[in-house]
């Protein structure tokens, strides 16, 4: 049994203006458990709305998302989907402690170990002594950091991560890959990523889903075997890198 | 980035200025004084009153009145604004009522609720909570709405029931609005308390005002003008006060974003 399954996914959603739009024709994949996979395609392609019907807070037009092989009716507790938008989504009135915090009381009970835990993951994200900073404090990279940390917190089986980088500069960008690597690394946790930089997915993944335009549809599936630990300069310089990612810009464009 | 608290140094000096020019303008024209006594026998009048304690009693009545009136306003306004806030369905049912009774200047209220609930306590109460309401209830309503859907939707990944998304996430993403509404209900408050206290009043401040003007003994009705203004004051720093504490990271945010 997959820890995730999709099945003949599709959403279409009425616009302000009246009009139908279909955002996801039909979608249907498997994710094993403790594999890094994406999604990647073109702007505008209905990804996020994919990972909102996959996190359950969006109700499908069809077809259904198995966890574990149950259904999914509303949000899964097992599951937490990192928003694009995470300056929007940290909590502004808690403290970088208090936001990491958050996601161990999500799950669990309040407890001595609360704490700790929550000073532990800062070290992982790498914001040790801003424990006590406020979100607006931080730069943009640094507050990805937190959303990741929280997420972690709440010791998800699959993270869902919407285009978790886009709006960081390039280097910090490549900086939070690796630390995002080197987490899934140690935790296992099984990771769907989505994305739109095509090198960065082939980077990442175990697996990527090319995805066309809306209504997105998966057009092709590409194993990506380059071996792990990854580096930035020397797994980005392989041949069939460029290879992989040349044959994903075509399908794109197409 | 805390701003050092210094003694506002010309603020006051402009105040002493003005007293000054007060004192001074009333010894100038003698037969005015019924009508505006100098400050020094406006003080002198309050000394006596304050040390029989009379006005202190008045005061304590009002104080008592406002207190009730603005948390009872507070309670309710924040608790159904944030319900018409959160459920669309709800708001549209009563939006229309509530923009057709907030723009009616409160105090033309004060007649109903003299023939609903009679002269007394009740009918004060009752207007201020009216009055307070409206600035609470609609901040609380717009706080609600502006929230981002991304933090209800965060709430939602982490599993969290709608109770505690309430309690943790709602509440708190609404609190810079809801202060305002408080802040603002804080002002209109004493101002309807003192008016109605005017109008049908045997005790409290406004009453004491009045009944003072009708005695012709102006150097006591502004003593009790004094006073009110005083706790109006003192009321509204305590509150800038617990703000500035409470909302310590919303001040850092707007500061951050100014740049």
């Amino acid at each position: 049994m997959s820890i995730l399954e999709v099945e003949a996914l599709s959403k279409s959603y009425r616009q302000a203006n009246g009009e139908l739009t279909n955002a996801i024709g039909n979608i249907t994949c498997r994710v094993e458990g403790g594999e890094f996979v994406s999604f990647v395609g073109p702007s505008g392609c209905g990804k996020t709305t994919l990972l909102m019907s996959i996190a359950g807070l969006l109700a499908p037009s069809s077809g259904r998302v198995m966890v574990n092989g149950r259904a999914v009716a509303g949000p899964p507790e097992n599951l937490v989907l990192l928003f694009q938008e995470y300056n929007k989504s940290l909590f502004g009135w808690r403290s970088v402690l208090g936001n990491v915090c958050f996601g161990l009381e999500a799950r669990h009970q309040k407890t001595g170990d609360t704490r700790k835990k929550a000073l532990a993951l800062i070290e992982l994200v790498g914001l040790k002594g801003f424990e006590n900073h406020y979100p607006w404090e931080l730069s943009g990279g640094m507050q990805q950091r937190v959303a990741i940390a929280r997420a972690l917190a709440y010791e998800p089986e699959i993270l869902l991560m919407d285009e978790p980088f886009g709006s960081l500069d390039a280097l910090t960008r490549l900086e939070l890959e690796d630390v995002l690597l080197s987490i899934w690394a140690e935790l296992k946790t099984t990771i769907l990523f989505i994305t739109h930089d095509i090198e960065e997915a082939i980077y990442l993944s175990d697996r990527i889903w090319v995805l066309s335009h809306r209504p997105s549809a998966i057009v092709e599936e590409i194993q990506i075997a380059f071996p792990r630990p990854r580096h930035q300069v020397s797994t980005r310089a392989e041949a069939r890198f460029m290879e992989i990612r040349n044959a994903i810009y075509q399908q794109i464009r197409n | 980035m805390d701003e050092i608290k210094r003694f506002n140094w010309a603020g006051w000096l402009a105040l002493a200025f003005l007293l000054c020019l007060w004192e001074l303008g009333a010894r100038a024209a003698p037969k005015l004084q019924l009508y505006v006594p100098p400050i020094s026998q406006v003080l002198a009048a309050l000394g006596p009153l304050l040390r029989e304690g009379t006005i202190l009693k008045h005061l304590a009545i009002t104080i008592g009145r406002f207190l009730e009136g603005y948390l009872l306003a507070a309670g309710f306004g924040v608790v159904l604004g944030i319900a018409l806030g959160y459920f669309r369905f709800a708001h549209s049912f009563v939006e229309a009522l509530i923009e057709l009774l907030r723009p009616m200047p409160s105090v033309a209220i004060i007649p109903v609720a003299i023939l609903a609930l009679g002269i007394g306590d009740a009918m004060i109460v009752a207007v201020t909570v009216y009055a307070v309401l409206w600035p609470i209830l609609i901040n609380t309503i717009d706080g609600v709405r502006r929230i981002e859907k991304v933090l209800i939707d965060t709430g939602r990944t982490f599993g969290l029931a709608r109770q505690r998304i309430l309690w943790q996430i709602i509440l708190p993403a609404a609190s810079p609005y809801i202060v305002t509404g408080l802040r603002i209900g804080l002002s209109i408050a004493l101002i309807l308390v003192t008016t109605a206290e005017m109008i049908a009043g045997s005790k409290g401040l406004g009453f004491f005002i009045l009944d003072e003007e009708r005695s012709m003994n102006s150097a006591a009705m502004y003593g009790g003008i004094i006073l009110v203004a005083a706790l109006g004051y003192f009321f509204n720093r305590l509150f800038l006060a617990l703000e500035s504490r409470a909302m310590r990271w919303r001040r850092g945010m707007l500061a951050r974003e100014a740049f």
